[in-house]
This record gives C-alpha cells, sequence and structure tokens, in this order.
C-alpha cells in the first residue's frame, strides 16, 4: 500500500539528512522524496510516498513527529489531495513514427521541449498513474532516458 | 554587557546550568573550551579515556535524575563518546555532550582530526547540534539542556568549531526555550485514562509492568498506591530495579529472559496489562506473537512511537507516568483480587529465585546478597554487563529507584566502573558499588586513576570467573559446550579443545587483580572461599579509599531462570535439563 506523508520541517542544513537517517535505520522505504521551501522561508514542506502497511505508516508518521526538526506531519490518508509529479522523457524520433508520437503526446496534453534529429524530450506533469501510462504508451516509440521528480502534494481546499 | 569568546560562553552556560561537574578530555579542537575551563569554577574531571567520560557523565544522571554532561574533543574524542551516547539514547538517559570541531572554514576538507560527529551521532541522539556561528551557541546551550531533560530524556550533542571557541559575542542566556516543533506532551488524554481505568476495574488477571518511565517521572508512590488499592501485582524491567518495594506480597520481580518464574508466568496469564513507562523489549517480551495473548495491553508512555512499536496496543495513553497514574489513581477501584494473588503465590512457591545454598562453593548470587544485605540495598549499585548484572538484578534489593545504575537496552560493557565514579559525584554520601564481572571490568579500569587522584571512594566488586560468562552460558546451553574465545586465560599453548579450564593450572592473574588495585593506590582484597565473602565485604564498605575485591566465584554457574532468546515465555527454564 502506498501512502503520501507531507512533512514540514525547519528549513536547516542536515533535516533531510535526519529524515532519510531515519528511514533508514528503522528499515523503512522511501518510494520518492520531494523536498522545497514553502510560503514560510524558515519552513520546507517534503512529500514523501512510502509503500507500507497501516502499522508501518503509523510508526512512521510517529518517529517524524518525534524529530526535533519536524514541526507537522500530515498523512494523506483519508485527505483528499492532489499531487503532481514531473517527468523528462527522452523518446526515440523516426520519420516513419513521428506522427504517431505527436499523437501520443497530444492526447496527454505534454510539451515537448527539446526536438533533435532522432530525439525528441517531452515533459510530462500529472499524478503518478498519468506519468506511468504516457511513459507505457510511448514506450513503443523507444525511449532513450527518463528523468522522474518524486510527487509533491497539497491537501484540496474546504 | 561584557563580550565573551564562544569556549568562556560555553563554560558560563553551564554554570547558569547548575552543573556540578563535567568528565571529558582535551585536545586540539577543543583548546579554548580548556582555556576557558582553567581557572573557572567549573568542576572538570580529566578521564582516562573519552568512552569512560561518557559513561561517567551517564552515571551521574541516572543516579542523580540530573542532565550529565562531557566534553570532548573533535574527531577521536568525539567517535569514542558514540558507545556512552548509543548508551544513554537506548536507555533515555539525559545526557549533554560537547565535542570540539575543526574550524568552520575547514570543514569537510578531512582535516587533522576532523570527524563528520553530528552525521555519526544522528541515529544514536536524541538531537545534535553543529554551532555554525558563536551568536547562536548560548540559545543552542538552552536547546540542548531542554531537549536532553524533558520529554522522554535522551543525550544531545553539540559540536563546535573552534573558531567559534574563540569568536565574540555578547553572552545572551534565555530564561526560556520555545522550540515550535518539539513539544512534549505530559498529561495523558482523560478519555483514554478512564477507559483505562474501567479495563482495570473489569480484570481479574492484571499486572503491572513497570519501566524507566516511572523512574524518570518519580511515579514510584503512585505504582504503589494503585497497586495496594485494586490488589494489582507489579513486574519490572531491568532499568526499574528498585522502583516497587521488593517485601511485599505483590512483587513479582524482574520480567522475561531473566525474569522470575512468577513474573513469567503471570504475564502470560494476565487478562490486562498495564504497561508503563517500558516499551516491550525483546528481552521482556520473548516471542512477541506469544506475549500475554490473552491480555489487553494499556500503555502509558511519554513517547509515542513506544506504542504499537513491538506489541499491539488496546488502550494508548501518551503522557508522563506520574501525572497519568495521579489522574488513573482516583478511577481505579478498590479491589481484593484473592483468586489472582493466590495464584501468583503459588509460582512464587513453585520456582524462587535460587541457587545452591547448601554447599560450600563460593556462588556468585550469595555475593550479590550479601551485599544486599550489608547495604540494606541503599548503596548505589552499577553493574558492567553479563552474567553479573543479571545475578545483582536478581539479587540486589535496592531499596529506591536510581540505586541500581545499569547498562539495559545497548548491553554496554565496561558502562559499569566509570558510571559508578560518575554517581558517586553525584551521590557523594552513598555508598557506590561497581558490580563488574573480569571480563567487563577490563574494559575500562584505567579509570580507576580518576577515582585514586579525586578520592572518590568507588567499591568494585569483580565476580571473577575467568570467562566471558553470559556468552559461555550461551555456548553452552545453545553451542554444544564449545567455548570458543570466552576463556580469559586462553594461551596459544592451551589445546584447542577446552571446555574446562583447571583452574590450578590456567594463568589466572592475568591480571592480578589485587596488585593492579594497589598499583593505582587501591586497596585490593581476594576472596576464594564463601567463609569470607561477608567479612571481606565488611572490610571493603568500611574502607576509605577505593576497593578492589577480587571474588573468585563458581566458574561455570548460569544464570537463572532463563527464556532462551526467541522463545515464548512460557517456555522458561528454570535449571538446565529443567
Amino acid at each position: 500500500m502506498k501512502h503520501t506523508i507531507s512533512v514540514l520541517v525547519e528549513n536547516k542544513f542536515g533535516v533531510l539528512a535526519r529524515i532519510s537517517t531515519l528511514f533508514a535505520a528503522r528499515g523503512f522505504n522511501i518510494d520518492s522524496l520531494a523536498v522545497g521551501e514553502t510560503e514560510d522561508p524558515e519552513v520546507s514542506r517534503m512529500t514523501i510516498v512510502v509503500k507500507g502497511d497501516d502499522s508501518v505508516l503509523e510508526q512512521v508518521t510517529k518517529q517524524l513527529n518525534k524529530l526535533v526538526d519536524v514541526i507537522k506531519v500530515n498523512d494523506y490518508k483519508d485527505v483528499d489531495y492532489v499531487e503532481r509529479g514531473l517527468a523528462l522523457v527522452k523518446i526515440n524520433v523516426k520519420n516513419s513514427t513521428r506522427d504517431a508520437l505527436m499523437k501520443t503526446i497530444g492526447i496527454f496534453r505534454t510539451r515537448i521541449i527539446d526536438l533533435a534529429q532522432d530525439s525528441a524530450i517531452v515533459e510530462i506533469t500529472g499524478d503518478e498513474d498519468k506519468v506511468n501510462a504516457f511513459i507505457k504508451a510511448v514506450s513503443s516509440f523507444g525511449i532513450k532516458e527518463v528523468c522522474r521528480t518524486g510527487v509533491v502534494a497539497l491537501s484540496r481546499g474546504k | 554587557m561584557a563580550e565573551l569568546t564562544g569556549a568562556q560562553i560555553l563554560i558560563e552556560c553551564l554554570l547558569k546550568e547548575n552543573v556540578e561537574v563535567v568528565f571529558g578530555l582535551p585536545g586540539g579542537q577543543a583548546l579554548p573550551i580548556f582555556d576557558a575551563i582553567h581557572g573557572s569554577k567549573l568542576n572538570f574531571i580529566l578521564a582516562r579515556h573519552e568512552q569512560a567520560a561518557g559513561h561517567m557523565a551517564d552515571g551521574y544522571a541516572r543516579s542523580t535524575g540530573k542532565p550529565g554532561v562531557c566534553i570532548v574533543t573533535s574527531g577521536p574524542g568525539a567517535t569514542n563518546i558514540v558507545t556512552p551516547l548509543a548508551t544513554a539514547y537506548m536507555d533515555s538517559v539525559p545526557l549533554v555532550a560537547f565535542s570540539g570541531q575543526v574550524s568552520t572554514a575547514v570543514i569537510g576538507q578531512d582535516a587533522f582530526q576532523e570527524a563528520d560527529i553530528t552525521g555519526i551521532t544522528r541515529p544514536v541522539t536524541k538531537h545534535n547540534f553543529l554551532v555554525k556561528d558563536v551568536k547562536d551557541l548560548a540559545r543552542t546551550i538552552k536547546e540542548a539542556f531542554y531537549i536532553a531533560s524533558t520529554g522522554r530524556p535522551g543525550p544531545v550533542l553539540v559540536d563546535i568549531p573552534v573558531d567559534v571557541q574563540r569568536g565574540i559575542c555578547e553572552l545572551v542566556y534565555p530564561e526560556k526555550v520555545s522550540i515550535r516543533s518539539y513539544k512534549p506532551n505530559y498529561n495523558g488524554h482523560p478519555g483514554q485514562i478512564k477507559k483505562a481505568a474501567s479495563i482495570i476495574n473489569e480484570s481479574k488477571n492484571p499486572v503491572f509492568y513497570i519501566g524507566t518511565g516511572v523512574v524518570v517521572s518519580n511515579a514510584e508512590k503512585e505504582i504503589l498506591e494503585i497497586s495496594k488499592k485494586a490488589d494489582i501485582p507489579v513486574t519490572n524491567t531491568l532499568l526499574a530495579v528498585g522502583a516497587y518495594p521488593h517485601d511485599t506480597n505483590l512483587s513479582l520481580g524482574m520480567l522475561g529472559m531473566h525474569g522470575t518464574y512468577a513474573a513469567n508466568k503471570a504475564v502470560q496469564a494476565a487478562d490486562v496489562i498495564i504497561a508503563v513507562g517500558a516499551r516491550f523489549d525483546d528481552r521482556c517480551t520473548g516471542k512477541v506473537c506469544d506475549f500475554a495473548k490473552a491480555a489487553k495491553i494499556i500503555h502509558v508512555d511519554i513517547d509515542p512511537t513506544a506504542i504499537s512499536k513491538v506489541v499491539e496496543t488496546d488502550i494508548p495513553v501518551v503522557g508522563d507516568a506520574k501525572k497519568v497514574l495521579e489522574e488513573m489513581s482516583g478511577l481505579v477501584e478498590s479491589k481484593k483480587r484473592a483468586d489472582w494473588i493466590k495464584k501468583i503465590d503459588a509460582w512464587k512457591a513453585e520456582h524462587p529465585l535460587g541457587y545452591e545454598r547448601n554447599d560450600d562453593k563460593l556462588h556468585p548470587q550469595y555475593v550479590i546478597e550479601k551485599i544486599s544485605e550489608l547495604t540494606k540495598g541503599e548503596a548505589v549499585i552499577t553493574t558492567e554487563v553479563g552474567q553479573h548484572q543479571m545475578w545483582s538484578a536478581q539479587y540486589y534489593k535496592a531499596a529506591n529507584p536510581r540505586l541500581f545504575v545499569s547498562s539495559g537496552g545497548l548491553g554496554t560493557m565496561g558502562f559499569g566502573f566509570p558510571a559508578a565514579i560518575g554517581a558517586k559525584f553525584g551521590n557523594p554520601t552513598k555508598e557506590v558499588i561497581a558490580v563488574a564481572g573480569d571480563g567487563s571490568f577490563q574494559m575500562n579500569m584505567q579509570e580507576m586513576a580518576i577515582a585514586i587522584l579525586n578520592d572518590v571512594n568507588v567499591k568494585v566488586v569483580i565476580l571473577n570467573n575467568q570467562y566471558l560468562g553470559n556468552v559461555r552460558q550461551w555456548q553452552e546451553m545453545f553451542y554444544g559446550k564449545r567455548y570458543s574465545h570466552t576463556c580469559l586465560a586462553k594461551r596459544p599453548a592451551c589445546p584447542s579443545w577446552c571446555n574446562s579450564p583447571d583452574r590450578s593450572k590456567c594463568p589466572v592473574y592475568v591480571p592480578d587483580f589485587v596488585k593492579w588495585a594497589e598499583s593505582y593506590g587501591a586497596l585490593g582484597i581476594r576472596v576464594t572461599h564463601k567463609k569470607d565473602v561477608e567479612g571481606a565485604i565488611k572490610k571493603m564498605l568500611e574502607a576509605k579509599n577505593s576497593v578492589v575485591l577480587d571474588v573468585w566465584v563458581e566458574i561455570e554457574e548460569n544464570i537463572f531462570p532463563m527464556v532462551p532468546a526467541g522463545k515464548s515465555l512460557d517456555e522458561i527454564i528454570t535449571r538446565i535439563g529443567g
């Protein structure tokens, strides 16, 4: 089971290391992790995706809360939230496949950000499923490289 | 206000925190600090090894309840306190450690005696700091003491680069600390406390399982009161020895691997377990899936992560043990549980703690019993780790908590002797006795110098069996008596297979602890016969200086009862073959 956890932390050096050490020491696996400053420059938000059952999630949340530099932990388990990740996908381009590729790109509403003789880099944002679906859809063209960010997430307004 | 150097600020802050004594060892990147100590009012004790300095601070903290403090230099000085920090972290001991660090300008350049000590100690400290600006130093020190001693206590390390020690600024020591991300919760949730009380009221066979949290929050009176009022038997962890009076019928003694038969039976038969400030350590629970299967679990702990970490909890109460119990006390009904107590009495009678009392052999348990008797359980006993530790926990009847100081979670050999020195600094009027094995004692015995030079007057009782006895016991019981590297007298000339050393032929004087003690100016006494034990302990207690009592005990004595590792508490062995 995948869980998305949003963690507000003090924007200080070493905090990321504390969090990753915690995960490593307790044997929790991080699927993805994204960090960035928030509206308050002294606070960073980390969006962490972990796999595990409820008891793992409970320990993860409690252990995160126990860290002195952690201000707040939000588990999006029972919360309506939106999440977005970004991927850059470098795809093979041939004259014979160009049209088909353009169509696929159009369907997913993605953008080409680099076009060369034999390849194109496509930028796609979306939740994890959409990014996965896109990568699957273009895999028949031949993927040269993929670079993905972890997802970032916010709970929806009420 | 006058401007001070970072080093002077550190000393002033320690004095403002009413730190009575600091243990440590100087070095290149701590020179400004040590220069500031010179001529200051700070009582600094020079250890012979940083590890021992850390354990001294720990022994001071455990025996007094106040934070222990140590100061070391960068690099190896700092890495040498990793073991004491980990020891304190496992057992929730408030420790504040200061380390020197290379200058901020060269951090990361592999400078001489540079180590990333905040990185290294991150998993073994409650929190740590690298102070990069002298302006942050005073506030950081205040926060370090606050974090170490509040909530679930633990060690905090403050790493101070040498240029920060030299840096100059005005000293503003904050009166109060407010850390938005650190707010320990002391008051238990009233609804949860009510639920817990009603479950206790409905229960037939409840058991209190008490740990360090009871000692930390001074909740022993509340436990005593509720247990008596509602007729609830009490078992304790290793670290809570002395937190419940031994002489009441409700006392079960210690639980778990080397706990009493009655305690283990009671837990397994309980319908409610009320865990207070205990963390369901595997040495207590045995095989977790078989632990107290029929029982509802109430867990009172100040640390939310302790709850449902090992054993699924039915009623968690997050809060300070004393505060929660005070509130619970009014809700728990006065009750007699005659059938339950009768069962417990029967278990106690079936397999009481014991050893062969009727022969002339010098059994180690006898030595502990005599110490307990002659000190009336009022001495501070510290232990190393191993068989002697378990015998001390079983047979020393500590009259109060904080009189039994032992490394529980980490099981650190070499802890007990320096911890005893630290404890004596905190309790100058109390008798302090380090009970040691001949193996453990050799890990930090160099600290005798500190005891002698400072007239510390600590007593060391070595239960000398020429073995790393606890490991030997496991080899005897679970590895076909293959005594691999547990004999401390083994030489290359010995037969490769030896599982029964002959004391008359083996070199027993490695070292000769009596001569060794004398070489430091301590009194050395050797006891080889049971009849001489009592007299020797009396002589030791009367001595005005430090004493090493080298007691040649039965070499292959085992600790019983025993629940083998990974087995259920039901599979308790009361003796070999039984």
